[in-house]
């Protein structure tokens, strides 16, 4: 192994917890987009756009991961050329920045379109940012790491994506409980990313005492780095059989296994299911703290046992029991089919009606909450229009339910399975950067395994929620239809990882 | 094993043209069925960034293919000297 300079007796310690602290606010900076979309897409789009509003904001969402691998591609080159640390200090600059300037965007009522455009432009910024940071974080830390221990010390920084998303839920929901429901959605929604320009502000305070890499800075020394890093990446053949390898037999199907465990399941727990808003991101707290220490327990086991059969199982079991949990899901929310016989109480109604002017029609809203033998709560929305000749609209009165909360049984039932999900993200998410880290030489290796990684999360994993509505909102289709999607993605990749992959990587990573 | 990677090979050159044509199929009849106005806008949108975003992808699955055919996945690098 070739001779460190001093930089190397830098405490792994203080270099896990400077990298992973960074890398924690950036996913938190992000997280809290993705979380806040419908509030966003309220506040910042035209409001009369209805669920056009929505589904701009999802496209905006799929923008900052789109734009993750062009982040990857000139960050990963900087990274190569003037260092890892100069490169992801200015990563978590950009993001912070930006996910401060979202929280300061006056809404479209104010400012119109400008509004929606400079969130599409801040949000690209911070899919940038990202697409730059994680690879430099992955591979800061594993040039610190001995060998036998690269998995362990990585998978630290692989917690971060999901405590990121623990830490911008927390925040949230904080927030809209200490402002209420209403001032939230008004106003308080701003907190969130306000609160980035501290979080960041101490980050990089600490990321500036940081030294650079042992490795980088002993290639830089001897004048070994890279003149060209994507070309030596992805026009070298050897090198780019290589990356090819890793986005379609490991990180595209960890991208969906993730994303599905982590993004999918929260949402489709309110959209579908018409969980209740606090309810559903509890759910996905709880499993988070559950699941979040084993992403050192396979990180450090697949030191001993090798990365790729840890990842493929993970992928495997996400095949096989989606649905299952899935059509659970829906089974133990289904309240329309629960009040018939379960049925113990309902409230006074609370009936409010709206004028619309152009039909001169009368829209009638009659809300009740209902609640069952096993504790269960859950509204009962009924609209009715009656037209200006005082005549009842010729359709059905419309009957939806909202805000649905569960028996205490089923609630932790529930944990249970999103918990089983994240523990498969554990499972995929742990030994990945070690994997990664691995697979390419020092002079491009920042480069190199960024561009599979973020087309792996940031399109194959970031579009799961997309493609998944868009799916399931087809023709035929039923609330299951668009678990097709990640399950699908995930069988392919499990078919290449299986079939290509080796169990035992290249250890030795300061070449 | 070798020989295995080898077949599948074809089946990865043939699948990447093949999402791209489903994915075609699923806008031309999605953006068709959009009612016009911001509906279709929308519809129109959201699958061109789809088949934007996959066709370098599928293109990228075709080499994986050709290049396990060629027989260069039979054995994977040892160390980075060999890349």
């Amino acid at each position: 192994m070739p001779k460190l300079d001093d930089n190397a007796t830098q405490s792994i310690t203080k270099v896990i917890a400077a990298s992973s602290l960074g890398t924690l606010i950036e996913w938190y900076d992000f997280y809290i987009f993705g979380s806040l979309a419908v509030i966003i897409g309220h506040q910042l789009f035209p409001s009369d756009a209805g669920a056009s509003a929505l589904i701009n904001t999802l496209a905006i969402f799929a923008a900052g991961f789109i734009v993750r691998p062009f982040g990857a591609l000139v960050f990963g080159r900087l990274g190569d050329l003037i260092g890892r640390k100069y490169t992801f200090l200015l990563t978590l600059v950009l993001m912070g920045g930006s996910t401060f300037l979202i929280g300061l965007i006056p809404s479209y009522s104010s400012i119109g379109y400008a509004a929606p455009i400079l969130v599409l432009i801040l949000r690209l910024v911070q899919g940038l940012a990202l697409g730059g940071e994680y690879g430099g974080a992955a591979t800061y830390v594993a040039e610190h790491a001995p060998p036998g221990k690269r998995g362990f010390f990585t998978s630290w920084i692989q917690t971060t994506a999901t405590l990121g998303l623990f830490l911008s839920l927390g925040v949230i929901v904080g927030t809209k409980n200490i402002l209420g429901a209403e001032a939230f959605a008004d106003w308080g929604w701003r907190i969130p990313f306000l609160l980035s320009i501290l979080l960041v502000g101490v980050s990089i305070y600490i990321r500036m005492k940081m030294h650079e890499s042992p490795v980088f800075s002993k290639l830089k020394s001897e004048g070994k780095i890279s003149a060209n890093p994507l070309k030596e990446s992805f026009q070298k053949k050897a090198n780019f059989k290589m990356v090819l390898l890793a986005l379609f037999g490991a990180t595209m199907g960890q991208g969906v296994i993730w994303y599905t465990g982590q993004f999918y399941a929260q949402s489709f727990l309110e959209n579908t299911c018409k969980l209740d808003f606090n309810e559903s991101r509890y759910i996905l707290l709880w499993a988070i703290l559950f699941a979040t220490p084993f992403f050192v327990v396979f990180g450090s086991w697949s030191d001993k046992v090798g990365r790729k059969w840890i990842m493929l199982s993970g992928m495997l079991l996400g095949i096989i029991f989606y649905r299952p949990i899935y059509q659970y899901f829906i089974d133990a929310t289904n309240v329309g089919e629960f009040q018939k016989t379960e049925l113990v109480s309902v409230s006074e109604p609370v009936i409010s009606s709206e004028y619309i002017e152009d039909k001169a029609d009368s829209v009638i809203t009659s809300t009740v909450v209902k609640t069952l033998k096993s504790g269960g709560t859950f509204k009962e929305i009924s609209v009715q229009t009656i037209h200006a000749d005082k005549t009842l609209a010729a359709e059905e009165r419309k009957i939806s339910f909202a805000d649905v909360t569960l028996s205490s049984v089923t609630y932790w039932i529930i944990i249970g399975l999103v918990f089983f999900q994240v523990l498969l993200v554990t499972m995929v998410y742990g030994p990945i950067a070690a994997f990664l880290v691995e697979l390419f030489p020092t002079q491009i290796r920042y480069t190199s395994m960024s561009l599979p990684y973020h087309i792996g999360n940031g399109v194959f994993g970031g579009l799961v929620p997309f493609i998944a509505t868009l799916v399931a909102s087809f023709q035929g289709s039923t609330p299951l239809s668009g678990l097709w999607y990640p399950i699908g993605i995930a069988a392919l990749s499990f078919v290449i990882g299986a079939v290509y992959i080796n169990n035992k990587g290249d250890s030795e990573v300061m070449d | 094993m070798n020989a295995l990677k080898r077949i599948l090979g074809i089946l990865w050159i043939v699948l990447g043209p093949t999402i791209i044509i489903f994915l075609v199929m699923q806008a031309i009849e999605k953006i068709a069925a959009a009612t016009e106005g911001i509906a279709r806008t929308n519809t129109t949108l959201q699958w061109s960034i789809i088949i934007i975003i996959f066709i370098p992808i599928c293109a990228g699955l075709m080499i994986f293919g050709y290049y396990a055919l060629k027989g260069e996945y039979d054995r994977l690098p040892q160390n980075s000297e060999e890349l």
